[in-house]
């Protein structure tokens, strides 16, 4: 088998190659990729939104459409994520473990027992259990609001430097992810639920296509930008760049979502009680 | 920029793929993997994908090496080839 | 940032991405373990994603950002200073795709596990023989 697929490969592979002396050579200003449309993306598109990045402009306003169902797509696969592996939670019959701070003994409470109140002597713990490390916990509490806030400037700043929704929104997710492997799943948990993920994501989505459907509303087309111009108070160009900016923040927020749910689901197994 | 760094980066990326799929261990074909999203980050950055390059960044090494230890912590981390 | 190289790497990219797709697809017909074959899955996209952005470069030419001058509109942008910014888009949303497909398969894959008890495919499929019959 093994030595079959190498065969296959190293064939295919010779094939390609011999087969790729005809592409243009490489930094070919005149190559047939660089010829029929994109010329016009470059030239008119500072001209057409006032959106120096043309990469932000081109996603985000020219081809709007496919970023739409971009962003879908990825919403799709948190709910996808979700309907494989969350089981539902059974609060009055599980099993917990349970430390006794001062004496460092571990109980386990199986099921229908009472489990302690919140106390300070007794803390809950997962099954793989490490001790208190204080200069993860003290660092990673103290970063988490920078990468929070270098998120939200990738997002804002899309339109002059590299960056836009995607980034911005796959940051944030981190933020959120670093918080839950430094401490644990439930701390995350608490700061932001897995239905306030949910509910986020699917706001994010709305938010473009509530988007689009504005600009349909206001007798345009959909998704063209422009058309917000009386709404937002300004001129037709700058109405296509707050367009966009409108949009880059519901994908931000979309891929946020879907990035904790999916940590939520995949590092706990569905249960959702402890994780890494 | 010179033709030198990027044939160089294009053997450690040759090398970091050939050795992610060959090692018998689950937890350093993550690493493996990893390591090799940043080598075509860098490449993409060289070739003037600014806007990739950081998207590559942030998927390839906050998400999908996270992602994939957490599934390798769930199930196990050896592998028979 | 001048992307300006010299001929020796003309066709030296091509050749790269014909290496490292291969090398994925290898992992994806001939290995037997599940996230061996999940990682050469996402060899194969970035290298195809690599084959995309190379074609999309010029010599002498800087990033897709248009460069800050103080009156836009008397100053003509020429196509052929900035590189192409169309395969750029492309890939993006090919990444997100990836992604998103990266996150569904490890989370089959931690069904399979639980369902099964192993990772590799002969053992998945002796194990499925045994509980039909």
């Amino acid at each position: 088998m093994k030595a079959g697929a190498l065969a296959v490969v190293v064939i295919l592979g010779a094939v390609l190659i011999f087969c790729s002396h005809g592409f243009p050579p490489w930094g070919d200003p005149a190559s047939p990729a660089s010829r029929h449309v994109s010329p016009y993306y470059i030239e008119k598109s500072m001209r057409d939104t006032s959106v120096p990045n043309i990469v932000t402009a081109v996603l985000a306003d020219y081809r709007g459409y496919d970023t739409m169902f971009e962003t879908i797509v990825i919403f799709t696969a948190g709910i996808a994520c979700i309907f494989l592996l969350r089981t539902p939670q059974k609060t009055k019959t599980e099993t917990r473990l349970y430390r006794h701070v001062p004496t460092g003994i571990t109980l386990r409470i199986e099921k229908g027992g009472k489990f302690p109140e919140d106390s300070i002597d007794f803390e809950r713990i997962d099954s793989e259990w490490v001790p208190y490390d204080l200069i993860v916990k003290t660092t990673c509490r103290l970063i988490v609001p920078f990468i929070q806030l270098f998120a939200l400037y990738v997002i804002a700043h899309g339109h002059y430097s590299p960056g836009g929704g995607f980034q911005g929104g796959v940051i944030l997710g981190a933020a959120t992810l670093l918080l839950a492997v430094a401490f644990d799943l439930r701390s995350a948990k608490r700061r932001l639920s897995e239905k306030m993920a949910a509910i986020l994501g699917t706001l994010g989505v709305f938010i473009y296509a509530g988007t689009g459907i504005a600009c349909m509303i206001l007798d345009a087309n959909f998704l063209d930008y422009s058309a917000l111009a009386p709404l937002l108070g300004v001129d037709s160009i700058s109405a296509r760049s707050y367009g966009i900016l409108i949009v880059e923040v519901g994908v931000g927020m979309a891929v946020m979502a879907v990035m904790v749910m999916l940590y939520y689901n995949i590092s706990s197994a569905g249960k959702q009680d402890e994780g890494l | 920029m010179f033709w030198q760094i990027e044939f160089f980066i294009f053997i450690i990326v040759i090398i970091l793929a050939v050795g992610a799929i060959s090692v018998k261990d689950l937890l350093s074909a993550a690493i493996l993997f990893g390591a090799y999203s940043f080598m075509m980050c860098l490449l993409w950055a060289i070739m003037g994908a600014v806007d990739v390059a950081f998207t590559e960044a942030s998927v390839g090494a906050g998400i999908s090496t996270v992602l994939f230890v957490a599934a390798v912590f769930r199930t196990s981390r050896r592998t028979k080839d | 940032m001048n992307a300006s190289v010299s001929m020796p790497i003309a066709y030296a990219n091509y050749w790269v991405f014909v290496i490292l797709m291969m090398i994925g697809l290898y992992a994806i017909i001939a290995k037997k373990n599940l996230a061996k074959r999940v990682i050469g899955l996402n060899i194969l996209q970035t290298a195809v994603i690599l084959f995309f952005i190379s074609i999309g470069s010029k010599q002498q030419a800087t990033i897709p950002i248009i460069e800050h001058v103080h009156d836009i509109s008397r100053v003509a942008i020429e196509a052929r200073d900035y590189i192409n910014p169309l395969p750029h888009v492309l890939m993006l949303t090919a990444i997100v795709v990836a992604v998103a497909t990266f996150g569904v398969s490890m989370a089959l894959i931690i069904k399979i596990y639980a369902r099964y008890g192993t990772l590799e495919e002969d053992e998945i499929i002796e194990l499925s023989r045994d509980i039909e019959t």
